[in-house]
Formats: C-alpha cells, sequence, structure tokens
C-alpha cells in the first residue's frame, strides 16, 4: 500500500474520531450544566481548555459564553479543531483515496459534512442542538459500522483502527485532565458540592456512564472514575483499551517495531501509574496526562516513521544534509 | 405503439451511421432496429431508467469544476449504440495500425537521424517551430523503439460514407475507460441483442494494456511494477486513471509518492517500505513530469524522473516527446510520413489540410474562413478553433489577424458533414452528430479496441462532442454480417 494512502486513511479515522469526541464533549456539557445551580465556575470555558484551543480562541472570541464556545467548538472554520472543521479534514483525506474503501464510506461522510456545513449557515440554536448532535455521533457510529461491514481486512482498514484508537486514547486522556482538574479537590477534607454529579458528566462524555456501573458498582467517585477510564481493560473509550486495540492492529503490518515498542510503553505507563495519588493531587494528575500525551506523540511519530514516508524512508542521496552544502553549486 | 418509427427517422444530407434511409436499417444494424421499433413506450423508458441506474450504482463519472468546487457529474450515456460492420472494421483497423506504426517510427528517426527532414520530406521549418519537440529526448532508444504505446486516434465520417482520420492523440489520450463501461451498461439494458452472438466483444483491453506496459520493464526477468501516474483528483480524467489502476491492479500514484534516487532507480513510497517501479503509464503532461528538465514550478512531477527514464531505468508510455507528432500541422503529413517509411498508401484517409505556413494554402483559407474550420496546431479538446460558416465577421476578421501573425500555428480543413446516429431525445428518436475514437496499443505488436469510444453530440445540429460541453457517448458495436 502506499504511503500517502496509508497516511490519508489514518488521518481520516483521527479526524471522525475528533469530531465525533467533540460531539460528545459539547452535548454532556450542556445537560450538566442544567443541573448544576452557577453556571460560572465552570461554565463552557473548561471545554476550550480540553481541546488545547485556547489561543484560536482568544483570536476569534472575546468571552467564553456558550453561544461563542458552541459555535467555536462545532462549526467554526477557523477553528482546525471544530467539528466541522474535523469532517471537513477527514472528507478531504478520503477524497484522494476513496477508491480503496467502499462507496458507502464515501457517501456517509460526505452527507454527514454537508449537514454540518448547512447547519453552519442557519447558526445552531440551543433548542436544535442536542438533535444536531445526536445525529452527528450516530452519524460516526454508522460509520463505524461501514467500516466493520464492508471494508476487508487489509492494510487500509489497519491504518483506519490504528488512527481511531490513537485518537480516542488522546480525547480520553484531554478530557479527564481539564475535568478532573476542576473536580479534585486541593485539599481532601474539603467535601465540594456536587462532585459526584461532575465525575458523572466525564463518565457522560464518553458514554461511560452505564458500563462504568455495570463494572463498579460503587457510588461515583475520583478515583474509581480515574481508574476505569485510564485502565479498564474492556471499556472500548478507556486509554489501556484503545492503546491495546492500537497494538494488535500494529502487528499485522510490516516493520512494526518501533511503533509497537512506543505504544507498549505509553500502555505501561498508563497500567503502572498510581490512581489513588493521582486523585488526590491536580498536579501529579495533570502531570501524567502531559506525559501520556508526550507518549502519543512519540508513538504517532514512530507510526509516520515506519509507514509515512518521512526523511528517513527516502533514500541516502536525497536526505538533504547540511553537512552536504559545500558540495552544492 | 411505439414511440420508434424508423419510417419518420430522416438524417437529411447526413450519412446516418444505423440507417441507410428512412425505414432501411443497414444490414449490421437490422436486428437492433427492429428489437427498438418493437419496444412500447414504457419499455424504452424502462431500459432509459435502467442505464441511469447501472451509470450511478457503478459510479461511472466524469470531473468538471464549477464556481470553484469539483463536482463528480454522471457520465451522460445513451442507449442506443452506433454500429460497424465487422468487415468494415477489419479494414479500419489495418490503417490505424498502418498509421500507428508509420507515426513511431517518425517520432524514432526525429529524435535521431532525422531523415525524414534532411529527404526534404518533411520541411525542416515544420520541425524548427514544433512545440512539442523535446531536444531532451535525442539520442534515446526506448524499448521496442516505440514512442506512442497508447494512441487514440479520432476517425469522422462524412456525407459520402467515407471514414477520415481527423486527428492523432499521442499524449495522454483518454476515454477508453468509458469505451469498456458503456458496454457493460448496454449488456444490463439490452442483454436480448447480445445474445445473437454477433457482437464482438470489447473487454480485453485492460489485460492487453498491461501486457504491453510490461513488456517494456527494464527488468525483464522479475515480475515487472507497473503504476499509473494520475495528476490527482482535480483532473478531468481521474476517473479514468483510477479505473484502469484498479483494472489492472497496479498502483495509482501521484508525483509526491515517486522518488528517484542517485542511482537514477524510480522508487514509491510504501508502507513497507521504497519499493522500485519499472513501468510508468503516465497521465500528466510531458511538460509537467520532471521539474529538473521541464517546468520547474511542477509539483504533478517527480524530480529525476527523465534522468531515470534516459538511464533506462525507467519505462514511460507513453515516451516523453511522443507528442511531436500531435501537431494538426504534421497531421496533413501523416500520408507523406506513411510513404516514406513504410513505402504503402495511406489506408485511411486524411481530412484534406490547408498548412497556413505554405503562402498558396494562407491566401485560399483567409479567401475562404467562412467555409473552414481553423485550428490552432497544438491545442486539444477543441480548443482555440474557428468553425467558420458558425463565426461572426468580427471573429473571422480576428482569427485572420492570428493566422497571419503565426502562420505555422495554424491549419484550415472544410467543414465536414459529420455522420449521424439514433439518438433518444424525449422518448424518440433523433439524429445527432457523431465522432469515434479507437485506442492503438503500440509494445512489441500493435494491437487495436474492437470499435472505440462513440461520441455523440445530444444537442441538435451540434457538432460539439466534448462530454465537458454537453457531448455525451453510446457503446459502439462491431458486427459480424453474413456479407448482406
Amino acid at each position: 500500500m502506499l504511503s500517502r494512502v496509508a497516511e490519508n486513511l489514518y488521518w481520516m479515522a483521527r479526524y471522525l474520531e475528533r469530531a465525533e469526541d467533540t460531539a460528545r464533549l459539547v452535548s454532556v456539557n450542556s445537560h450538566l450544566l442544567l443541573d448544576l445551580p452557577h453556571q460560572t465556575a465552570l461554565g463552557w470555558s473548561t471545554l476550550i481548555d480540553i481541546t488545547g484551543s485556547d489561543e484560536t480562541f482568544a483570536v476569534l472570541h472575546d468571552r467564553r459564553n456558550e453561544k461563542n464556545v458552541v459555535h467555536f467548538l462545532c462549526v467554526e472554520r477557523e477553528n482546525p479543531g471544530s467539528i466541522l472543521s474535523s469532517l471537513a479534514g477527514a472528507r478531504e483525506n478520503l477524497r484522494t483515496t476513496r477508491d480503496v474503501v467502499s462507496r458507502e464510506i464515501w457517501e456517509q461522510i460526505n452527507e454527514m459534512y454537508l449537514e454540518v456545513r448547512d447547519q453552519a449557515e442557519h447558526g445552531l440554536a440551543p433548542r436544535r442542538r442536542d438533535g444536531f448532535l445526536k445525529r452527528l455521533i450516530r452519524g460516526c457510529q454508522t460509520l463505524t459500522g461501514l467500516i466493520e461491514g464492508t471494508l476487508s481486512h487489509s492494510a487500509a482498514r489497519t491504518f483506519i483502527e490504528i488512527g481511531r484508537h490513537l485518537e480516542r486514547a488522546d480525547m480520553t486522556t484531554r478530557i479527564l485532565d481539564v475535568r478532573s482538574g476542576n473536580l479534585l479537590p486541593k485539599d481532601p477534607e474539603e467535601l465540594r458540592p456536587f462532585e459526584n454529579l461532575q465525575w458523572m458528566s466525564v463518565l457522560k462524555s464518553l458514554t461511560a456512564y452505564q458500563m462504568y456501573r455495570q463494572q463498579v458498582r460503587l457510588r461515583v467517585r475520583g478515583p474509581d472514575v480515574l481508574r476505569f477510564l485510564l485502565q479498564d481493560q474492556h471499556f472500548p473509550r478507556a486509554v489501556a483499551r484503545s492503546l491495546e486495540a492500537l497494538a494488535w492492529e500494529l502487528q499485522s503490518l510490516p516493520r512494526h517495531d518501533r511503533a509497537l515498542a512506543a505504544a507498549a510503553l505509553v500502555r505501561a505507563d498508563v497500567l503502572e501509574a498510581d490512581m489513588q495519588a493521582l486523585a488526590r493531587s491536580p498536579d501529579e494528575l495533570h502531570a501524567f496526562i502531559d506525559e501520556l500525551q508526550i507518549g502519543f506523540n512519540t508513538l504517532h511519530e514512530a507510526i509516520a516513521t515506519a509507514y509515512f514516508a518521512r526523511l528517513e524512508d527516502t533514500p541516502r542521496g536525497l536526505v538533504p544534509a547540511e553537512e552536504d552544502d559545500e558540495e552544492a553549486d | 405503439m411505439s414511440l420508434i418509427d424508423w419510417q419518420n427517422y430522416r438524417s437529411k444530407g447526413f450519412y446516418d451511421e444505423l440507417l441507410a434511409a428512412p425505414g432501411q436499417p443497414r444490414p449490421a444494424a437490422r436486428e437492433l432496429c427492429d428489437i427498438l421499433a418493437g419496444f412500447t413506450p414504457q419499455d424504452l423508458s424502462e431500459r432509459k431508467a435502467a442505464a441511469e441506474i447501472a451509470i450511478q450504482t457503478m459510479g461511472i463519472t466524469f470531473t468538471v469544476y464549477s464556481e470553484g468546487s469539483m463536482i463528480d457529474r454522471a457520465w451522460p450515456f445513451d442507449i442506443v449504440p452506433r454500429i460497424i460492420p465487422a468487415d468494415e472494421w477489419r479494414r479500419t483497423e489495418a490503417g490505424l495500425k498502418q498509421r500507428v506504426e508509420a507515426l513511431n517510427l517518425f517520432i524514432d528517426d526525429l529524435y535521431h537521424d532525422q531523415r525524414i527532414v534532411r529527404d526534404k520530406v518533411l520541411p525542416a521549418e515544420v520541425l524548427a517551430q514544433s512545440v512539442n519537440f523535446r531536444p531532451q529526448c535525442r539520442g534515446i532508444d526506448p524499448p521496442h523503439h516505440v514512442w506512442a504505446h497508447i494512441c487514440g486516434s479520432d476517425l469522422v465520417r462524412d456525407a459520402d460514407g467515407t471514414l477520415y482520420v481527423l486527428e492523432d492523440n499521442l499524449r495522454v489520450p483518454s476515454g477508453v475507460s468509458y469505451m469498456l463501461e458503456n458496454r457493460n451498461v448496454t449488456k444490463r439494458v439490452l442483454p436480448e441483442v447480445f445474445a445473437t452472438g454477433r457482437i464482438l466483444p470489447v473487454d480485453d483491453y485492460c489485460a492487453q494494456l498491461y501486457d504491453m506496459l510490461a513488456s517494456l520493464s527494464p527488468r525483464p526477468h522479475d515480475e515487472p511494477q507497473v503504476v499509473v501516474l494520475t495528476p490527482g483528483i482535480y483532473n478531468s480524467a481521474y476517473y479514468e486513471h483510477a479505473y484502469l489502476a484498479q483494472q489492472m491492479g497496479v498502483e495509482l500514484v501521484q508525483g509526491s509518492d515517486l522518488v528517484v534516487d542517485d542511482d537514477d532507480i524510480v522508487y514509491m513510497r510504501t508502507i513497507e517500505g521504497l519499493t522500485r517501479v519499472d513501468v510508468i503509464y503516465r497521465r500528466i503532461d510531458d511538460l509537467f513530469l520532471d521539474p529538473e528538465v521541464f517546468n520547474p514550478e511542477s509539483t504533478l512531477g517527480v524530480a529525476g524522473l527523465m534522468r531515470a527514464w534516459r538511464a533506462g531505468k525507467v519505462a514511460l508510455a507513453n515516451a516523453p516527446g511522443a507528442g511531436v507528432a500531435d501537431d494538426k500541422v504534421v497531421y496533413a503529413f501523416v500520408p507523406k510520413i506513411i510513404r516514406y517509411y513504410l513505402d504503402q498508401e495511406a489506408i485511411l484517409p486524411n481530412v484534406p489540410s490547408y498548412l497556413c505556413m505554405f503562402e498558396k494554402d494562407r491566401r485560399y483559407v483567409l479567401d475562404h474562413l467562412d467555409e473552414l474550420v481553423v485550428k490552432p496546431a497544438n491545442e486539444s479538446g477543441g480548443y482555440g478553433m474557428l468553425i467558420g460558416p458558425r463565426a461572426t465577421p468580427t471573429q473571422r476578421a480576428e482569427f485572420a489577424e492570428r493566422i497571419q501573425a503565426d502562420p505555422r500555428n495554424y491549419m484550415a480543413q472544410p467543414t465536414l458533414n459529420l455522420s449521424t446516429a439514433p439518438t433518444l431525445c424525449d422518448g424518440h428518436a433523433e439524429p445527432r452528430h457523431v465522432d469515434l475514437r479507437p485506442f492503438i496499443l503500440s509494445g512489441t505488436d500493435i494491437q487495436v479496441t474492437t470499435g472505440g469510444l462513440t461520441r455523440v453530440a445530444l444537442v441538435k445540429d451540434s457538432l460539439v462532442v466534448n462530454s465537458s460541453q454537453g457531448g455525451g457517448s453510446k457503446d459502439t458495436w462491431i458486427v459480424e454480417t453474413d456479407g448482406e
């Protein structure tokens, strides 16, 4: 398989997962805020932090209010992480390689993109927002189903799965990072109101609430939620589970040693972490998640180097090495 | 009651491909005409709908630009096939083989000794002013001495029934995928006619194309790595590039997928690492092939590709420089070229042509602009032409100036009365003008497609068959007759 095709499929899957997770984030936040008495402390601001888009947002908007944040995350063209941009990215990546996937997959992505684009033009009224987000999440799930049901287990599918699992692991840690940063008590003795409710919202952002209840059977508490979303071996959006699925896919590819090692390393980090300690200290948790993000990045670089034809892959004579300068005329 | 009434079908002043006269189908078309005449209006609309659904589900599209974005349009297709009797086709096929053989000898000569110029058969100034002559190709010996491996020649039929060659496309001719898909659609739509078994099959093309490309490999003992090089999805023929790659089972690559190393070998970047490429069926024009040699701005090509080709490490089809014979002025010399290299008379006639570079011809052209079609030497796709009888006096005056400013660049031909074929229009059969593009493959031997792509001007009285300008296409049947 051509490196370009593999890279396009990988990014298509990452963009789709990003669109879906962003939709989940906005949807759950809307519900959470309806339950909380004051909308001031958390409000919508955290979503900008979660998605790491402080700077982009600041350029486009003054206030982090509901209208601005929702617009920014859902349909802002200038935000490369918005749902609209993510779908556009997925569509662009597939457009040049659509011959390798089944026709239905292309049509589904195309339809979703066109719907979101139309929505962008008409504006996102709060009353219609919920239906819009639900349709979008459902659309992404339809795609996952189409890939499962219509795409052969070939290299094309492998790169789609790898992209999806890596993005999913990444988005899950992002959600944990900022949400829990707000939730974890600075002073462990202090009992904060609505804490339980907010941890539930973390679970719900990831459609993890039911699965958590089945597995944990206790009231929702910080350390347990962290353990579930980071270390659970069965829940599909848990970080450890995503990384395991990714490693399994990598094994079917040639020259997978470095990427597989990078995946194993970051997975070991997750599994060996002390959840009690992390749950006690917001700073420690934040540092830990930063470490994971670096691990994901190393993993991405290892995949890109092995398969997407970086400079290291090009023949010796073509690498523009600095020391060759004197020979150039 | 059928909507198709051959008694009332009149193609006045033109040769019709299916009917000799109202109510009189030609022998090869008799069965088809009978079946169509037996269709009820409902039959007809069902068949038409079946064709549309087939085209949609098979995803047969062509790409057009509209308001800055790219649109895939369904391929416009007419269900009534165009029929050519097999005996006429055999003669045509022989003529095409003769023509392409001579053209390849001609190109090879131009890049070596230029005997034809020294012997004054081709005026030196024609070569001197050719925009498609590539000095970088001099002295190269491509495999089998073939330069134009894939040729698409356009044939038109005049009112007297003679088939003429209108032009030879030797650069990157397109349309063959539509020829193949048209047959697939027709098989679904009119299966009963195929039951007679007299329609010759067309589906061998992709296998022949692959074998021909593989025969060019610089490593004849290994399984050759063949690729199709496309400029990308924004190219109007992208559908065809993807189709041919898929049918041959080879990779569809873009310039950025390929890399040439210091050893002059071409590699493609795959998930397995760098893989050597032996043969490139390139669908990119010469000038974009290699920024090291041609247009340095080109991002479509591959730096070093010409180096690799000259070193014989990779085969390019068509070879760079083959377009020198794809020039409407050179075209006028083809009968002489055939005589010069093969010592034969041309089997297929050229359309009579006036070359504005010769004073006598130029004077005639300027005096008869209202009767002639004037063409620039090196445009394709029907661009930059003057259709004299349909032009305004201002347009003609403007063209006269252009001709005088650059006579070598213009040639003129009488307006032909292009033949017609019955075409469904609102459920009725009406005559519409058609042409024919057969494809000729040259490797160790020469092969011609069975028939070719018939393009039809769907607009009444129009002569423009290009799909981007309201043209459509038909399936083309070569039919065995019993010598009637």
